[in-house]
């Protein structure tokens, strides 16, 4: 029996490391290292591989432990693209000189927010954070107007959060900025003192809302689109605080180019392919997320990218590789 | 009973046999904890000592040894009447009642997590089913049910394999004595069973230390939890803490395995006496024949029914055809894996079982605990360790050698209970017959080491199959398993699509364990 596995096993082994030949005598192929999973993805690459022939090796993992693989493999790295979830990981990346400044073709694609100062990296596309809440339990004129208001003590135990995410990490970056470190660590404290509960990530925030578990929670704004698909009487809504609160932080998905890949006009390709009209339809309209150019066709869910612009608070995402700090706080306030 | 049987069977030069190939894994496993522990002293950080010695770790290491406590004793009540029924008894069914008790091991931890959270709450099942909503599982208790449901097959396993190669004239004689059915389960299958129950112990303290989409899920905070919290930090200083937290995990893994070694030590279980042992009669249940049949078919509805009926439920949740498309390949993947580790790790755990036995110097003793050390390392550190010294080269063979390395420790235990049971007198004779020792071993006692061997190739198989963090940063690119696309899409939030690759898991698992369960009772 094991013998027939294992002569299964070698044969299918022989046709991979046939396909790999075949992958290098390929003329054109990049290595991206994709933060972002496949699930969203894979389309978007693999219409970009059929427009242009040049084929994509792509790595898929978390953007913590890409960001981790990348700075361990230091300039041995085989990867030419750095293809990240939040703007924390690409800062770190950048921090390291591992990444190449990009072209000014490239980065005036974007408002000046949506890239890195030195040109390291740019976003792909944006990310909210918004308050989600139990249509069943929440009337829409209960809902707090500001982040800072669901210390309350008529939102005790009521509330949903998830510290560990790079998303809501980014979002105290950018409250800190706002407002300073001592409210931040204020609020920080006030919220674990009323029974915020913890969460590992976004998803489980909303599967508790629909459970009964909490009424408010705390995500990115995409995960919910994804329930209702499924189930259109999902008793789940969201939406954003006041104008320039800091709950209305948006982080990015960004991209960045590595310095020793040795094939950087093809990488440049696929940056400049993910910029273009077509690939920023297709986040906006399948995967839910903000775009970061104009002239897009938005979503009947979302706000278009204007209007977003003018609710979101300043922040500066070059400020985002200051994870050091907010982890600091966050160890203070006994979150983690 | 002889107690001096340990010591005096081989010449020092014939040890190497065994040692060689021992030693040569220690090595490749312990450089990763070599890196782990440069990776401790990489940062000169004020904040280290503050941060190590906060209240807050000591309360998340009392939470975890509550935890770890408290699935112990949850799964020996689980699996030890299993493991009983399915051998002993003289029900019907017992293979496919094994086959089903080992499965949960198939079900990723935070898929059983997934499942358990989704029977209560105001939309849960449950309220969906009887109108009524059970409040959520949380916090010590959610932890508790989740992780034993899915580690419960470890002792499963271990036991049934340890039960199968009891010698019954011992039973007999109790019997003869005087002794009650119960009397003898206590006075003498158990004792029997030590060695099966501290290593599935082991394995099973290992697995809830190092556990983090359980815990996460269930909201129950313990070590772990903030060991992979900094994981998620690429900042030096975060690594720098991340790695004291692993080494002091480690440490604590060296006391139990401190404790292990002095509770097994001068265990002799093999048959003193001539000739081969006598087929086993099995034990009538009469009466009790209903209870026992009841009793399995909870169990199976707990451990396997529950997540499967979740998973299945997902495919409610707007489903796609265009899912299925990546299933075969991942299959592919995923076996291409998962067989060679488990026939690899099956193998080398031979060496260390050997070693572990027969010999009880202290070299020995710990050499053949290597395993449990290089298993207790973060799966994350020890991959970004292999990329560290390798440089980028991801091939399959990097894989697969990091998930043998890995998995060796679930592999040994069931090789070791094994050959506690097979005699040295075998061996013994073999070679004053005129065998080389190398001949002695394959003649005599490998045949006897095949049971545990067909338990480690299962063990390291299901624990393949679902393995994460090696394969995501190991893997080839494009390189895609079942068990990466069940994390890809539930993470997504994309349960639909995420349904069809949990169940392939399911499936595969079961249909690759049953042969191996088969065999295991000849």
């Amino acid at each position: 029996m094991f013998k027939n596995r294992s002569i299964i096993f070698n044969y299918f082994f022989s046709i991979f490391l046939l396909l790999v030949f075949i992958g290098t005598l390929h003329a054109e192929t990049i290595t991206l290292y994709s933060g972002r999973s496949k699930s969203l993805v894979d389309p978007i690459i693999q219409q970009f591989e059929k427009e242009t022939g040049i084929e994509v090796k792509v790595n898929y993992a978390n953007t913590t432990q890409l960001a981790a693989k990348l700075l361990t493999e230091g300039k041995k790295s085989p990867a030419a693209l750095f293809w990240a979830q939040d703007a924390g990981a690409l800062g770190a990346v950048s921090k390291e000189k591992l990444f190449e400044n990009l072209p000014k073709s490239i980065l005036n694609k974007v408002p000046k927010i949506f890239r890195h100062d030195d040109g390291y990296w740019i976003a792909t596309s944006g990310r909210a954070r918004v308050l989600a809440y139990s249509s069943e339990r929440v009337k829409t004129e209960d809902l707090p107007e500001s982040v800072f208001e669901l210390t309350q003590s008529k939102w005790r135990d009521k509330v949903g959060w998830a510290p560990l995410n790079a998303s809501f990490q980014a979002f105290v970056t950018a409250m800190r900025e706002q407002v300073g470190e001592k409210r931040t660590e204020k609020w920080l404290r006030d919220m674990k003192d009323n029974g915020t509960k913890t969460y590992p990530k976004n998803t489980p925030i909303i599967e508790a809302l629909d459970a009964g578990e909490i009424d408010l929670g705390l995500p990115n704004h995409y995960y919910l689109f994804r329930f209702k698909k499924g189930n259109s009487k999902f008793p789940v809504e969201q939406t954003f605080f006041k104008a320039k609160d800091a709950g209305n932080l948006v982080n990015v998905a960004g991209i960045g180019l590595l310095k020793n890949s040795d094939n950087k006009k093809t990488a440049l390709k696929f940056i400049e392919f993910l910029l273009s009209p077509k690939a920023q339809q297709y986040f906006v309209s399948e995967v839910f997320e903000y775009p970061v150019t104009e002239g897009v066709i938005p979503n009947a869910n979302l706000l278009p990218l204007e209007e977003l612009l003018k609710i979101v608070p300043k922040f500066d995402l070059n400020e985002m590789d200051d994870l050091e700090g907010t982890i600091k706080l966050l160890r203070r306030a006994g979150i983690m | 009973m002889n107690t001096n049987t340990q010591r005096t069977y081989f010449h020092v030069g014939q040890k190497w046999h065994f040692f060689i190939p021992a030693i040569v894994v220690a090595i490749s496993g312990l450089i990763p904890l070599g890196y782990l522990i440069a990776k401790a002293f990489d940062v000169e950080s004020a904040e280290l000592v503050e941060n190590l010695f906060r209240w807050r770790n000591a309360k998340l290491f009392l939470n975890t040894l509550l935890l770890t406590v408290g699935v112990l004793i949850l799964d020996i009540l689980l699996a030890t009447p299993a493991a009983w029924l399915t051998t002993h008894s003289d029900l019907r069914g017992k293979r496919i009642f094994s086959v089903l008790c080992a499965l949960p091991l198939a079900i990723p931890g935070y898929v059983m997590a997934y499942a358990l959270l989704a029977i209560g709450g105001n939309n849960g099942i449950f309220a969906a089913l009887f109108g009524k909503s059970l409040p959520r599982l949380s916090g010590y208790w959610g932890a508790l049910i989740a992780l034993s449901f899915y580690t419960s097959p470890y002792l499963f396993l271990n036991l049934r394999s340890a039960l199968l190669g009891l010698d019954p004239s011992l039973e007999e004689s109790a019997r003869s004595l005087g002794c009650r059915q119960f009397g003898v389960f206590i006075r003498v299958i158990l004792p029997q069973l030590r060695p099966a129950f501290y290593a599935a112990g082991l394995l099973i303290c290992l697995h809830v230390l190092g556990d983090f989409g359980v815990v996460s899920l269930m909201r129950y905070e313990t070590f772990s939890y903030a060991l992979y919290i900094e994981y998620r930090i690429y900042t030096p200083s975060a690594q720098n803490y991340a790695a004291w937290l692993a080494l002091i995990l480690l440490a604590f893994t060296g006391c139990l395995l401190y404790l292990e070694t002095r509770l097994l030590s001068k265990t002799v279980l093999h048959r003193a006496g001539h000739g081969t042992s006598r087929h086993r009669t099995l034990t009538p249940l009469h009466k009790w024949k209903r209870a026992g049949y009841l009793y399995l078919s909870l169990l199976f509805i707990a451990t396997v029914g529950i997540p499967a009926g979740t998973v299945f439920l997902w495919v409610f949740r707007g489903f796609e055809v265009s899912a299925l498309n990546g299933v075969l390949e991942a299959l592919v993947g995923s076996v291409g894996v998962a067989v060679p580790s488990a026939v690899g790790c099956a193998v080398l755990a031979v060496p260390f079982a050997y070693i572990g036995v027969r010999y009880s110097s202290r070299f020995s003793n710990t050499l053949a605990r290597i395993p449990y050390i290089i298993y207790a390392i973060p799966p994350l550190a020890f991959a970004l360790s292999i990329i560290f010294f390798l440089g980028s080269r991801e091939t399959i063979i990097v894989l697969i050698f990091a998930c043998i390395l890995h998995f060796l420790a679930e592999a040994t235990g069931p090789v070791r209970s094994s050959l506690y049971q097979a005699s040295p007198h075998l061996e013994e004779a073999a070679r004053s017959l005129g065998c080389s020792p190398i001949q002695a071993f394959f003649r005599t006692l490998f045949p006897l080491l095949t049971r545990g061997m067909l338990t480690a190739t299962a063990l390291v198989f299901l624990a393949t199959m679902k393995e994460l963090p090696l394969t995501f940063l190991l893997r080839p690119p494009e390189y895609e398993t079942l068990a990466v696309n069940v994390w890809d899409y539930t993470g997504e939030a994309m349960f639909a699509q995420a349904a069809p690759y949990a169940f392939v898991i399911l499936i595969f698992s079961a249909l690759f364990i049953s042969p191996l369960i088969h065999k295991e009772e000849k």
